[in-house]
């Protein structure tokens, strides 16, 4: 039999600029969060899975899962996830599938990233490794630079504009006005957007994410663990999907299709048991605006070609027909590499629970999708979290 | 990245600078770039070593501004990635301005150094 997955409890920093926060001070602060939501205390943990990134670059630190347990209080098998920009939803998918082998009952599960205290350039610089480092990087190719190649084939295909990206920036610091977690908590124009200077053609500072310091974390449960112990677990993963492709762009038949994002959707959907149909809001990987569409027509929301228009045309927006990235995004909550796919679990558990501040605008929301990308999605991880009775 | 060699790699830049480069073939025709062992589309590890054609058609580029040390000096320029047969390949721009490039406009293939360090990098120029 297996075990339904329920969360227990999630927490995370405030992302943004901390750049003196070492990681490991930004993931204890996240798994204390996550452990005082669940009423769970560090030494209950079984397993720890953490994502990280660029801590090598960024920290001249590896070896960080048992760093990680320690700073959390926890002392069981801690193990590092890297997946580039997905390690920590790796992370999550690794804990739910120890909870449902039955080989543990309570995980921790997070990640986290320390960005600021490096330059611009020594930060793209880092990112750049999550592309394939000889066709790549040895070419010039930077992270804005590798989706803005995306960027400009879709446009040469599919026709869109800069102003239908911008509408994705737009509404993303919309959502995140009034969120306190936000990196960024200020409302941008179409012309904002539009005149930012520019970083690789098509896309403009306001077209990429930030770089961030922050850390998240969740602590899974078996749903007998939590009955057993009482613990208030309204939201459960029931779907886990994770997809893979190239490394390089060159190496892929087409440049405007992420399937690593659409074999993760179906896997996520199937394991669910539901249909696309059913997902009422979704956090997707916006690491820049055009992975916003790219993720919607990956995932079978739109069609190839149409999700470009989604927010301009309202349908992706708080009162769309189905809300994206009601916590603002990677674009206006930050990037902290490896923390991003937990955070986004963080934010859709609060989003169905009830207590995020965006929660009353999707009071009827049940079942919620997360989308997290690594690189140019040739890692994609994609869970199904749902409202259920207890 | 050290200054050793990547073999596969830099034996297909020795052969670029040589004007002999080469893509490696599959069983099924399917084209690869080196280091390659095996044919993902077949499983096989009978790879071939064939002529790359000598123009390739420009699928996408962007022309990027904030640019790693790597190539700071090197700023701005223009990536492509560029169709040549079966093999997609990802270089810089040459020899054209970057509001002058076309998708599907014909390039060569070619080798340069980078301002920055020196250092060896793929180039297109218009064919």
């Amino acid at each position: 039999m297996v075990n339904d997955v329920r969360i227990a409890g999630v927490g995370m920093t405030k992302f943004g600029a901390s750049p003196e926060r070492t990681s490991r001070d930004l993931f204890s602060q996240a798994a204390g969060e996550a452990f005082a939501d669940a009423e769970v205390q560090p030494q209950d943990i079984e397993e720890l899975y953490y994502g990280n990134f660029m801590g090598e670059f960024a920290e001249t630190q590896g070896h960080q899962g048992p760093l990680m347990a320690d700073a959390a209080g926890v002392d069981a098998p801690a193990t590092r996830v890297e997946s580039a920009c997905a390690s920590s939803s790796a992370a999550v998918r690794m804990g739910v599938d120890k909870i449902r082998s039955g080989q543990a009952d309570i995980v921790l599960v997070g990640g986290a990233e320390r960005m600021k205290n490096i330059s611009t350039a020594e930060g793209t610089e880092a990112l750049s490794a999550a592309a394939d480092a000889l066709w790549e990087i040895r070419a010039g190719v930077t992270f804005p630079g590798a989706y803005s190649l995306m960027a400009n084939r879709y446009f040469h295909e599919f026709g869109g504009s800069r102003e239908d990206l911008a509408h994705i920036a737009v509404k993303n610091h919309e959502n995140a006005v009034n969120n306190e977690l936000a990196q960024f908590n200020k409302a941008i124009e179409i012309d904002d957007v539009l005149e930012a200077p520019t970083v690789s053609a098509p896309f403009g500072l306001y077209d990429c994410s930030p770089m961030s310091d922050g850390a998240a974390a969740a602590v899974l449960v078996s749903d007998s663990f939590a009955d057993e112990h009482g613990l208030d677990t309204p939201v459960e993963i029931t779907g886990v999907g994770q997809g893979s492709d190239s490394l390089a762009l060159q190496d892929r038949e087409s440049m405007i299709e992420t399937p690593a994002a659409s074999d993760a959707g179906q896997m996520a959907f199937d394991d669910a048991g539901i249909d696309r149909s059913d997902v009422d809001i979704a956090e997707v990987h916006d690491c820049f605006t055009i992975a916003e569409a790219l993720a919607l027509e990956a995932l079978g929301f739109y069609e190839p070609g149409e999700a470009i228009s989604a927010a301009r045309e309202g349908e992706t927006t708080i009162d769309g027909e189905l809300p994206v990235n009601l916590s603002g995004g990677l674009k206006a909550k930050g990037h902290p590499v490896g923390a991003t796919g937990c955070a986004q679990i963080s934010e859709m558990t609060k989003l169905l629970r009830g207590d995020h501040v965006n929660s009353d605008a999707v009071s009827d929301a049940s079942v919620g999708l997360t989308h997290n990308a690594g690189g140019t999605v040739a890692s994609c991880v994609v869970h199904i979290l749902e409202e259920v009775d207890q | 990245m050290s200054d050793a060699r990547h073999a596969g790699f830099d034996d297909f830049l020795d052969a670029l600078e040589e004007g002999e480069p080469y893509y490696l073939e599959g069983t099924e025709g399917d084209g690869y770039l080196p280091p390659r062992r095996i044919d993902p589309a077949t499983g096989s590890q009978e790879l071939t070593e064939e002529p790359l054609p000598d123009t390739g058609e420009v699928l996408t580029y962007t022309q990027t501004h904030v640019a790693s040390p790597e190539f700071a000096d090197d700023a701005p320029f223009v990536v492509v990635v560029a169709e040549f047969g079966p093999v997609q390949i990802t270089g810089q721009l040459r020899e054209q301005e970057a509001d002058e490039i076309e998708m599907g406009q014909e390039v060569e293939i070619g080798i340069d150094h980078t301002e920055t360090h020196d250092k060896r990098v793929v180039v297109f120029t218009p064919a």
